[in-house]
């Protein structure tokens, strides 16, 4: 409560108040803190401080081989860690300009959008839950945990995958998996509409999220924000149709926009995401090519030396990898990540001005930033 | 002598402990329902299906640290959850539970006291219990607290104003305010005040969940807000009182609800005749289970609904409820003076 | 090898017995070529072969902004040359900047940047299909204005600023790093910029809002002397935090609390240490 900055010509004085939001708070999605300036209920200001999950993993990689590094990238966004694993061996075959085989870039392509559906289960249930409507969660939760279980049967964990090899996968995907990733995307399409039920045309969520923190496109792509966020502004921008990688410039699919560039648009694009990532699940489970998972890979992963910047679209944005190689030693010399839920996290300030306590809480939601991956 | 102090001290026990094991078991009944509906099982392990949750659930309150902040106030603190469950028990006094039953040849009515203005005790003693929000809130000498104490005296007093109004609706039609009374009125018309005055009653509903602090209404406790709001310090049997003297609110409106809208201890649709048979089913068993039904309701939309938000809160309340209340209440008196006279 | 003795660099100014005032993290280039037990010579490292003198304290340089402890360094006052103990296996000193193939055109963008600005292209790469410009620390700004607002660059989208520390190139250690995109032609550049401990580089928030965090973030990892920026404290790290830890020779594995609450102690625990290994 310091700082009294008192407003003067109101009927009453008033100062301003100062709340910690974080980073022991339930809605703040881990170990985020927002030091909030408020006037009332009304948000003046609000900083932002992170860093308390920081373990250091680009400093790590630094002093890992190349292969050990793709478990390290699991601790990141532990929600779609496979994505993770995924953008970072991809920017390792550019850097060595690895042919990766059809069959692995269609088992890549699965399993990232199976990891943006889970991302988006998770994000679905908590940015509910914050809101209020506490069953949404564990509906979501229900299908997440389906996700899981092919997981499991894929590379036999259930969290932080270490799915993928530089050059491909480590093993060819088990018998009968496709039919079984088939069978949930049967499953979760009506699994979509029971979520939207009980949201889309909730006259309580329309109050909550119409007009909240509203952001026009030209300022969301100046503030960096990227993936959903930047989507629900109506800024036409999917790493998956501009810079293809894996197999989508085989598939067939829609990017779906909004247009106020509010938190409920940010949720219907993310629903609407959920869609269209079953539908590309469904072409390439349907279409999965036989043949080797393993591109030509050197037996000692040393890259020539060079740099590369490489992003893929993560359910969150832009996840880019950004590698040097000294071409001397088998660790990368500089290894870092863009992390999608820093730069979107970075627009919260500017989001909840003016805005109520409540939604502080819906917009962090709204921006689905995992803290894994901001602070890395 | 028996039916100056005894009956009387009988009834009051029988109701207190009632009162208070249904409040335990309501606490339950709530993750009962609400798991269900969100495909999960609830508590399962103490006893079969649970049944034993709210003993060991009180066994915990009870042995656990109870802890005051350095800073905060002590008494208030203290005296905070006893303010808010006091007056929660002790509207259980005229809420009647069913008709005069004789038991060994006494007359016993089935409600502690039938007092005159029974109504305006209501709506009086519970509103003393906002006192323990917001003593509680400024007492514990933190910010969460102090914000959720600030948003339940706004929003309380501002749907205390539409649940008012619209029991002077209920009043008007009964031209009593004695509970009992205002059954034996809808008896005597020979049907429930809810289909008369449907509006009244919606109002009532939408007001009685924000008035117990119950979703989508939650603001002064919204976890995910004000992490716990005005009870955030609190632990152990303080806390208990205060999540008690929630669930015995809730049970007070229903019963309130049920009295002055659902026909009380009447059976369903008293102006048909045939269904005469139901009335074999005695009053106090009609009066728990459309209380029940109320109850349900309102563990239903908690586990539905999302929650407003405190502005919006205010604004349906002030610009919808209470002008709505107030056109419901002028459109009663109209038609009861003009018509029905 | 990596955690040579080093003392605990910060923005903040040295107490007690240091010789003098030095210029923050002087040493550590050096110190990369000291052998142990033989504390860096502070101000002998800051004597690079580089063409450029390492930062004179231009008095209209330093903007109003910086904090305070992060001035201008001081010019060394016996300058040494620096190679006097040459590294047992040379650490790389930058990065591989091939130079584009002859069948790869030069996108227009860079070469309309190239004809607006001359000379403010020293060198254009392309790896793997990567274009980079490396910029004069000082022509940073207007290049980065120019590509975000030139039609046919429009760079409107800044993905990501970061860092690489070369430590044998002393004066010019880092590489900043800036990786734009472009929505509407759909391109990507990154622009580099070479830039020392205390070289000011001016800070690109006010064209790119999203650079605001990213820049932080290398202030915090690498301490490069942002100028210009709105808000530039620590991100990552704890504010009271000390030294850089991305930089090449941060110590690995560390001594913990002692380093935090007192680094000249740990400074000779650690010389002991090390004396105790030779032996």
């Amino acid at each position: 409560m310091d700082a009294p900055a008192l407003r003067h010509g109101a009927m009453f004085d008033t100062n301003e108040l100062e709340l910690n939001m974080g980073p022991q708070h339930p809605s703040t999605h881990g170990v985020l803190r927002v030091v909030l300036r408020l006037d009332g209920e009304k948000v003046v200001d609000a900083d932002v401080v992170i860093g308390y999950l920081h373990r250091g993993i680009e400093k790590l990689s630094e002093n890992r081989n190349y292969t050990q590094i793709v478990l390290l990238t699991d601790r990141m966004d532990y929600v779609a860690a496979a994505t993770n694993n995924v953008g970072y061996c991809e920017t390792v075959e550019k850097l060595m300009a690895i042919e990766v085989p059809r069959r692995a870039r269609y088992v890549r392509t699965i399993v990232c959008e199976l990891q943006r559906i889970a991302s988006h289960c998770l994000w679905v249930g908590t940015h509910a839950m914050d809101i209020g409507a506490m069953t949404v969660f564990l509906y979501a939760f229900r299908e997440r945990e389906l996700i899981l279980d092919l997981f499991e049967e894929l590379c036999g964990a259930r969290l932080t995958y270490n799915s993928q090899r530089i050059g491909g996968l480590p093993l060819d995907i088990p018998p009968g998996w496709d039919r079984k990733v088939l069978a949930f995307v049967e499953v979760m399409t009506g699994k979509v509409e029971e979520y939207e039920a009980l949201l889309t045309e909730n006259r309580i969520w329309l109050e909550r999220t119409k007009g909240v923190g509203v952001i026009e496109g030209p300022e969301a792509i100046a503030l960096g924000l990227s993936g959903p966020p930047l989507r629900g502004s109506g800024v036409p921008r999917d790493i998956r149709k501009d810079e293809p990688y894996a197999a989508y410039d085989e598939m067939q699919f829609e990017v779906p926009l909004g247009k106020a560039g509010d938190t409920y648009d940010r949720y219907v694009v993310r629903m609407e995401e959920f869609r269209q990532s079953l539908r590309i699940i469904r072409q390439a489970a349907e279409g999965i090519p036989e043949g080797p998972v393993v591109g030509k890979v050197p037996r000692l992963i040393k890259p020539p030396a060079g740099e590369t910047y490489h992003a893929i679209e993560s359910p969150k944005g832009e996840l880019g990898y950004f590698v040097v190689s000294d071409g001397k030693s088998t660790n990368p010399y500089r290894f870092r990540v863009r992390p999608p839920s820093f730069c979107n996290l970075q627009a919260l300030r500017r989001l909840c001005r003016g805005h109520l306590v409540a939604d502080v809480v819906a917009l962090i939601g709204s921006l689905d930033v995992v803290l894994g991956e901001v602070d890395r | 002598m028996i039916d100056t102090f005894v009956i009387p001290l009988v009834k009051i026990l029988v109701v207190l402990n009632a009162t208070l094991v249904a409040v335990s078991y309501m606490v339950l009944l709530e993750r009962k329902v609400i798991a269900w509906t969100q495909s999960r099982l609830g508590p399962m392990r103490v006893g079969p299906y649970g049944v034993l949750q709210p003993i060991a659930d009180a066994i915990k309150l009870m042995i656990k640290e109870d802890i005051t902040p350095v800073r905060a106030d002590r008494w208030v603190f203290t005296l905070a959850p006893i303010i808010s469950m006091v007056p929660a028990l002790i509207v259980y006094a005229v809420i009647p539970f069913g008709p005069t039953v004789t038991i060994f040849g006494h007359a016993v009515p089935l409600y502690v006291t039938d007092i005159n203005v029974g109504l305006l005790y209501i709506v009086s003693v519970a509103s003393v219990g906002v006192y323990g929000i917001i003593l509680a809130g400024y007492a514990s000498n933190s910010k969460y607290p102090l914000l959720a104490s600030l948003r339940a005296s706004a929003q309380l007093i501002s749907y205390e104003v539409a649940v008012t109004l619209t029991l002077v609706s209920v009043i008007l039609m009964a031209g009593s305010l004695s509970m009992v009374s205002i059954v034996l009125a809808q008896e005597q018309a020979r049907v429930w005040y809810g289909f008369v005055q449907p509006l009244a009653f919606g109002i009532f509903f939408i007001g009685s969940l924000a008035e117990t602090n119950r979703a989508p209404f939650d603001m002064p406790e919204a976890e995910q807000e004000l992490t716990g709001g005005f009870h955030t310090e609190y632990s152990g049997m303080r806390f208990a009182l205060f999540f008690l003297a929630e669930y015995a609110n809730m049970i007070v409106v229903s019963s309130v609800a049920t009295t002055l809208f659902l026909g009380g201890w009447l059976r369903p649709f008293p102006n048909v005749a045939w269904l005469g048979v139901l009335d074999l089913i005695p009053g106090w068993i009609w009066f728990l289970v459309k209380s029940f039904v109320f109850l349900y309701i309102f563990i239903w939309v908690r586990a539905t609904l999302p929650r407003y938000r405190y502005d919006q809160l205010m604004r349906l309340g002030w610009k919808v409820l209470i002008p709505l209340a107030i056109l419901n209440l002028v459109a009663t008196a109209i038609v009861k003076v003009w018509w029905l006279a | 090898m990596a955690d040579d003795p080093r003392k605990p660099e910060d923005a903040t100014p040295h107490d007690g017995d240091d010789p003098g005032p030095v210029a923050p993290a002087a040493p550590a280039a050096a110190a990369a070529s000291t052998p142990p037990g033989e504390v860096a010579v502070p101000g002998a490292a800051a004597a690079p072969a580089s063409p450029r003198p390492p930062v004179a304290p231009k008095p209209a340089a330093p903007p109003p902004a910086k904090p305070a402890g992060a001035v201008a360094a001081r010019p060394p006052a016996a300058p040494k040359p620096a190679a006097e103990h040459p590294p047992k296996a040379a650490p790389p000193s930058g990065p591989a900047e091939p130079p584009p193939p002859a069948d790869v055109p030069v996108p227009a963008f860079i070469a309309r940047l190239q004809a607006a600005k001359p000379g403010a292209v020293t060198l254009v790469s392309y790896f793997v299909g990567d274009w980079t410009i490396v910029v004069p620390v000082d022509r940073l700004h207007e290049v980065a204005q120019h590509l975000r607002d030139a039609p046919e660059a429009a760079f409107d989208f800044c993905s990501d600023v970061t860092a690489t520390d070369w430590p044998p190139r002393a004066a010019e250690r880092f590489d900043v790093v800036y990786c734009l995109y472009s929505t509407t032609h759909r391109q990507r550049i990154r622009v580099k910029t070479r830039a020392g401990e205390t070289t000011p580089v001016r800070s690109v928030t006010d064209l790119w809002p999203a650079a605001n965090w990213l820049e932080r973030e290398v202030f915090d990892m690498f301490g490069v002397n942002f100028t210009g920026h709105p808000d530039r404290r620590r991100i990552l790290m704890p504010d009271d935090w000390q030294g850089h830890p991305q930089r090449k020779d941060y110590p690995l594995e560390g001594p913990g609390e002692l380093l935090l609450e007192n680094p000249q102690e740990w400074l000779k625990l650690k010389q002991t240490r090390d004396e105790a290994d030779l032996e």
